[in-house]
């Protein structure tokens, strides 16, 4: 089934597979008070293959923005449509099946081997009392290879490093064969090599399975070489939305993460940040 | 990768089982009159194969009347102290909760007596007034682990320390209000011999309408646990990792917190609080069998099982004529290991 939608999509590339359209958030510890966070109306839309960055100062919203993109969180107004389906509505064995999160890492309450971590992606696709079949292994262990670690297999996952254990939970994801795949900061804590090397993971994927990709990320350089379209949140407003090259202004920049910084262009003719520290 | 399929769960089981049935036929051997295994083995087979049609009477009576009933009732509060144990650690993300330590098994115990207390003045058909107490702990272990359960949380999370902080002084101001209800009460024949049930005794025979109900009330609430397994296996990542996993965890929380103090009022009604049992045996499994559910669950029922008959066949035969509360025995072993475990996971 997903290989044929697949097939569908890469035939039509130009359909939007997600779209965001108009969502805005409020948090309030007490109704009747002023909400202490909010998100303003943000919109955007996203093809299969495409890398999208959501990037942003600390508390600027965007792990909230992710949420509402997940279904996991009711927005206050707008919604959001994933293959023209609102994501919020679906039940979460569904949504599993389409949408994949990779969190910031929590810890494990009992130790596991990579394997049965990554055949865990494989519950929203099996009945309750089934036992995990040829088919769920072998798009595990294809999952792993995806993502370079099937050396890790057998390995326990609170004995890896955080880069090979960030390889895992993303090869998780994979096993949900899912439409859209969503990230949060998954190179907080890694090294620049780890980092460079789960980006090129992504994009490749991104390519090869037609996934959408939706990263929460700090990395401006890094988004700059490797989102398709860029999401600028300030203070829970979506400040601008586009290609790098057009939302990579000095200025714009500079406001919305608070020190003076230059931009040029880097060799691969993307946007490249410097900061200027002390100016 | 060697996931789990069904002939090793079953394998698993299996030796479990057999363990199980030799603990069983050596509990029924031992006891104040001793009891020829040979000739025990001899008449069963006789019993099995139809030669007999009923025990030699010394056998008859010690061993099929009063023995029996009390080891298969050790058994099925065993297992049930253990699957609920089990339940609690896979949704509360804690490996030192179980039914005794959240002070469920208290909240049982409360509710149970409330119960007797009131059944005289309730109109309860005779064949179902056996069932008010089991379902009056059932009713108050429900309330109990609610309430814990939000004690426990903080900023919308359920906080470890928190949760076992608020189960232990849930438990202990329970008892108090136990010890109330049985000093005020004494004068009521029926409550008599209360505090010695409320530390875990086997020694009670049952009315067999309870014996059916605790049996079935076992079976029901363990298959209900079990529909989960897979789904508890992703909880221990966490509630939100388990539902971007298509886990219905509201769903899950619900069915399992109803069957699991389904499993607790079931034993503490019919044997009192018996401690220890919910949080060792899981552990001990899990670190025999590893920490999927679809294997946890029925290895733990069995080892629990296999635990309390052996620690109610000790509490039988140490003092003997005399005897100890079964809770007591399983104190006494299981005190030490929890702190061992305490040390180990959590400082």
């Amino acid at each position: 089934m997903a290989a044929s939608s697949n097939f569908a999509d890469s035939n039509r590339a130009s359909d939007v597979r997600l779209s965001v359209e108009q969502v805005s958030y409020a948090y309030s510890a007490n109704p009747s008070q002023a909400p202490l966070f909010t998100l303003e109306a943000s919109s955007f839309q996203a093809r299969p293959g495409e890398i999208v960055a959501i990037l942003g100062p600390n508390a600027s919203g965007k792990s909230t923005l992710l949420k509402l993109i997940a279904g996991t969180q009711e927005p206050l107004s707008g919604r959001v449509l994933l293959n023209g389906f609102v994501t919020r509505s679906l039940t979460p064995r569904i949504r599993a099946q389409r949408i994949a999160m990779v969190q910031q890492e929590s810890p494990l309450l009992f130790p596991s081997r990579a394997w049965e971590f990554v055949l865990q992606g494989r519950h929203p696709h099996s009945r309750s009392l089934r036992f995990e079949t040829r088919e769920d292994i072998t798009i595990a262990r294809n999952a792993l290879a995806q993502v370079g670690a099937e050396h890790l297999s057998d390995r326990w996952m609170d004995q890896i490093s955080g880069g090979e254990k960030q390889r895992v939970i993303l090869a998780r994801a994979l096993s949900q064969q899912p439409l859209l795949l969503l990230l949060d900061e998954p190179t907080l804590h890694l090294d620049i090599g780890s980092q460079v090397g789960l980006l090129d993971t992504l994009r490749k994927l991104a390519a090869e399975n037609r996934y959408t990709v939706v990263v929460v990320t700090h990395e401006l350089n890094l988004a700059a070489e490797y989102a398709d379209q860029v999401v600028l949140l300030h203070h829970g407003k979506s400040l601008r939305v586009g290609p790098p090259a057009v939302v990579y202004q000095r200025e714009l920049l500079e406001q919305v993460f608070q020190t003076p910084l230059s931009v040029e262009s880097s060799p691969s003719g993307r946007p490249r940040v410097t900061i200027l520290p002390g100016a | 990768m060697r996931p789990l399929t069904f002939p090793r769960l079953l394998l698993r089981c299996g030796y479990l089982t057999i363990i199980l049935l030799i603990v069983v036929v050596i509990a029924l051997k031992l006891g104040a009159v001793p009891v020829s295994l040979y000739g025990l083995g001899l008449d069963l087979v006789h019993l099995l194969l139809r030669k007999t049609t009923e025990l030699s009477s010394n056998y008859d009576m010690i061993v099929l009347d009063i023995r029996l009933p009390r080891i298969l009732l050790a058994t099925i509060v065993g297992a049930s102290l253990a699957v609920a144990g089990t339940a609690f650690q896979a949704l509360l993300r804690n490996p030192l909760a179980d039914p005794y330590v959240l002070g469920v098994s208290s909240g049982a115990s409360l509710g149970a007596i409330l119960a007797l207390i009131a059944q005289p003045y309730l109109a309860i058909p005779l064949a179902f007034a056996a069932l008010v107490t089991p379902v009056g702990a059932f009713l108050a272990a429900g309330v109990t682990i609610t309430v814990v359960y939000f004690l426990g949380r903080r900023e919308g999370q359920v906080d470890g320390s928190t949760l076992l902080l608020s189960g232990i002084i849930s438990a202990s101001f329970l008892s108090a209000i136990i010890m109330f209800l049985i000093t005020t009460l004494s004068g009521r024949g029926d409550l008599r011999g209360m505090s010695f049930w409320l530390m875990g005794d086997l020694s009670v025979s049952l009315p067999s309408t309870l014996r059916w109900f605790v049996a079935i009330g076992f079976l029901v609430a363990t298959g209900v646990i079990y529909t989960t397994a897979s789904d508890l296996n992703l909880l221990l990542n966490g509630e939100k990792e388990a539902m971007h996993l298509g886990v219905d965890v509201r769903r899950v929380r619900l069915v399992v917190y109803i069957a699991a103090s389904l499993l607790t009022g079931l034993a503490v009604s019919v044997s009192g609080s018996i401690g220890f049992v919910g949080l060792l045996v899981p552990h001990v499994m899990r670190m025999i069998f590893g920490s999927d559910h679809r294997i946890l669950i029925p290895t733990s029922a069995l080892g629990g099982a296999i635990a309390v008959v052996i620690a109610d066949t000790l509490a039988r035969t140490v003092v003997a004529p005399s005897e100890l509360p079964v809770g007591a025995m399983t104190a006494l072993a299981g005190a030490p290991l929890f702190i061992y475990l305490l040390r180990r996971k959590v400082a």
